[in-house]
């Protein structure tokens, strides 16, 4: 070890595929779990979340427009420089949730695997949930899944690494744009995930992480009108039942996972279900 | 010409009672909230007084659907299930003249789209799902999945029956019970479906049905016991339901309001859309969630199709909906009749034309003759709001990108239409819009198999279909 003074990191927002600091020019101070001060972290506010919602929807269209096979590719290759990053996760993952090296090292390893777990639905899901349905009359009537929109997401408080790799994946393997705002005393690898889709080929908007305080900013993403979905794995006990009533203003798809997931067991296809709509179409046949 | 000759279906056949009671734990018995008097709207006499449930009475019916879970539905091998719902579609079949003269009494529909739709797609819905009942391994959540317990199920006055049997079918096919609530201006014909669930021998408490109006709806979505809610209706109150079941582990789907747009190029053959247009909003008098309620034309086609539409709207006989020849039957409520004459005044009001067909209207009942709105643009009241009545709001566009954005301007998304002979457009449009069904080249089409519900505010959750079964069960 050389006595080199290191450079240290300015935590940010991910917005848009930018880097900003909180509209609101606040910060709080993020600690490991011994209380030893880590970083400021930027403390989001309701027009950051905002911005992320507009910078969402904005994305949207493309995303969703892409083939499954482009949005296989673009995920795997996130999957790829998460490898490439997975000694500094494994790091922050132990710094921040205060488990050994060795925990953390397969806390980190699993998520990476999930991600490209998620990366290979991309071209199934269609497969798997889409129907030709056979009608008693001369039409052709299929059923294809597609994606519901903007979804927000309440991370996971505890699993900073795996747990938030696990709620964000499936949104966005089908097709869906996110808000994402992360755990709140454990948001570092989550900033440091989201330098990783900005140098994977995820476009700008596609995956808007904000951190800062859970119950402050959810309300809003809550009774947005432009938000289409939202994850409440991460919302604190406390607030829940007021987010769903938020929610239900829009009458947005509300997914009411468990607080305490446990994040390490191997995932099924309903994290993918939440998000998706289901359309028929119909034409006559003839001649 | 041809001297117009009725041809009216006997009421006789229908079975009237003077009166109903509801239905718990596989028994008629009087309702202890006060009782409602259904009537005709066509000629606004009373059909049929009808017990209604009290808050008690839905305490009672709940438990008596989760004693009959518990007990013997849960426990019951799927195949044995199947039968049961396979011997209900067979009744509603054999009763089937029964309960659409029954239905065209209550609701006021034409005789013909309650015979050849509301009824034969109720039976086919219990029929397509009896065989799901011992097949659920093999329908994609799992090998083994399981059902929610007791859903508790509200259902709107446009298709009586047919909804009735959209909530009930999947529900037991999965394993649930069920207490549904018809509405209040239509109980008749769910009411004779359980005289159906009776003779076909179904365990005491697997499906409750319980008259009333809304303080009784909101009683059995709110009760602690039910596990499930299903709701079709209005987005306002579909809204105050997904409030209510806010912080409980309560499952809920919804199927709501719309605003679909129906969409012709200039392509299209224009014969065949008027028919497709007429059939989208003037079906069932336009009582239907999915209406094709906004006609969006495109601009050089526009006037030609209008004066067709025109003239093909005038031939519409509205009247008598046991007459085999009506088209367009009576508004099924008074309350929903002064709604639609509001939204039609304000339509005339913010500067559209109004168009409505000359055709002779009955002296009593509750009627509105069809109308045809066009100038007019996207911020007026009748291009926004669900009017749930025999009202179309005619649009234009010029590309098939000003297409996309103006049908998609909606809170709503639960259907859409596209007319063209372009095969490639009809995809491309499709894939498009932002609703649950896409009709194109036809309009209006449901089936057992065909999943159907809502994108944003039209609701979520599916019915019908593979992807149906999920609102059922525990996954």
């Amino acid at each position: 070890m050389s006595d080199r003074l290191t450079v240290a990191k300015t935590y940010k927002l991910y917005i848009g595929g930018k880097f900003p600091r909180s509209e609101s020019g606040r910060s709080y101070p993020v600690t490991d779990s011994k209380g030893t001060f880590l970083a400021n972290a930027a403390q989001g506010s309701r027009k950051d979340a905002r911005d992320a919602v507009s910078a969402a929807r904005k994305a949207f269209g493309g995303w969703s427009g892409t083939t499954a096979y482009n949005r296989g590719q673009v995920l795997y290759r996130v999957a790829e420089v998460l490898e490439g990053r997975r000694e500094q996760f494994i790091t922050e993952v132990a710094t921040s949730e205060g488990v050994a090296l060795k925990k953390a090292q397969s806390l980190v390893d699993t998520a990476i695997d999930r991600w490209v777990w998620y990366a290979g639905w991309t071209d199934k899901i269609a497969a798997v949930l889409g129907s030709s349905n056979p009608v008693a009359g001369p039409y052709f009537s299929f059923s294809t899944p597609e994606p519901t929109g903007v979804v927000a997401v309440l991370a996971p408080q505890q699993s900073s690494l795996l747990g938030l790799i696990s709620v964000i994946a499936p949104v966005i393997a089908s097709g869906n744009t996110c808000v994402v705002i992360t755990s709140q005393d454990r948001p570092l690898p989550a900033i440091t995930l989201s330098e990783v889709l900005a140098t994977s080929d995820v476009p700008g908007g596609v995956v808007n992480i904000i951190t800062g305080r859970t119950a402050e900013i959810a309300p809003w993403l809550a009774s947005h009108g432009d938000v289409n979905a939202l994850d409440l794995t991460g919302a604190p006990e406390s607030i829940r039942a007021d987010l769903e009533r938020s929610a239900a203003g829009t009458v947005k798809r509300v997914l009411r996972n468990k607080v305490n997931e446990d994040f390490t067991a191997t995932p099924d296809m309903s994290r993918l279900r939440a998000f998706l709509e289901t359309k028929t179409v119909w034409h006559p046949m003839g001649v | 010409m041809w001297e117009y000759a009725p041809a009216p279906e006997s009421r006789d056949i229908a079975n009237l009672k003077p009166a109903y009671k509801m239905f718990v734990d596989g028994k008629f018995v009087e309702g202890t909230g006060e009782p409602l008097k259904t009537i005709n709207p066509a000629t606004e006499e009373v059909l049929a007084e009808v017990s209604t449930a009290s808050e008690s009475d839905v305490d009672t019916a709940v438990k008596a659907a989760r004693k009959a879970y518990d007990r013997v539905w849960s426990k019951m091998p799927g195949s044995e299930r199947a039968k049961y719902i396979y011997r209900i579609a067979r009744q509603i079949q054999e009763r089937g003249r029964e309960l659409a003269v029954l239905e065209s009494l209550d609701n006021g529909k034409p005789i013909k789209e309650s015979r050849d739709t509301d009824i034969p797609t109720a039976a086919s819905h219990f029929f397509y799902h009896a065989g799901w009942a011992d097949k659920l391994g093999y329908a994609g959540y799992g090998p083994d999945p399981k059902p929610l317990g007791v859903a508790g199920q509200v259902i709107p006055w446009n298709f009586p029956l047919l909804m009735a049997a959209w909530k009930i079918a999947p529900a037991l096919a999965c394993g649930n019970t069920v207490v549904l609530k018809p509405a209040e201006t239509t109980p008749l014909t769910a009411l004779v479906l359980a005289d159906i669930i009776q003779q076909c021998d179904l365990p005491p408490g697997v499906v409750n049905i319980i008259p009333g109006a809304g303080d009784v709806g909101a009683a059995l979505v709110g009760h602690a016991d039910v596990n499930k809610v299903a709701f079709t209706g209005s987005t306002d109150v579909g809204k105050v339901i997904q409030g209510q079941l806010a912080g409980t582990n309560k499952k809920l789907t919804l199927e709501l309001g719309g605003k679909a747009a129906n969409i012709v190029f200039d392509d299209a053959p224009l014969d065949q859309a008027v028919e497709g247009i007429v059939n989208g909003i003037f079906f069932n008098q336009g009582h239907v969630c999915c209406a094709g309620s906004r006609l969006l034309v495109q601009e050089s086609i526009a006037d030609e199709l209008i004066e067709k539409l025109h003239a093909r709207v005038s031939t519409l006989r509205v009247g008598d909906p046991l007459d085999k020849n009506t088209d367009v039957g009576a508004i099924n409520s008074r309350e929903q009749l002064t709604k639609i004459q509001e939204l039609t005044a304000s339509g005339e009001a913010e500067g559209a034309t109004r168009w409505t067909s000359s055709c002779p209207l009955p002296d009593k009942g509750f009627f509105f003759a069809p109308t045809v709105f066009s100038g007019v643009s996207q911020a007026m009241r009748i291009a926004r709001e669900e009017i749930f009545g025999p009202v179309l709001s005619v649009l234009t566009f010029r590309t098939p990108e000003e297409a996309v954005a103006k049908a998609n301007n909606t809170p709503y998304g639960l259907s859409a239409g596209i007319w063209t002979e372009k095969g490639s457009r009809i995809l491309w449009m499709a894939q498009r819009m932002r609703a649950g069904v896409v009709w194109s080249n036809t309009f209006n089409r449901f089936d057992p198999t065909a999943p159907f519900g809502g994108y944003q505010e039209s609701g979520f959750g599916r019915e019908g279909g593979r992807t149906g079964l999920e609102a059922y069960l525990d996954v």
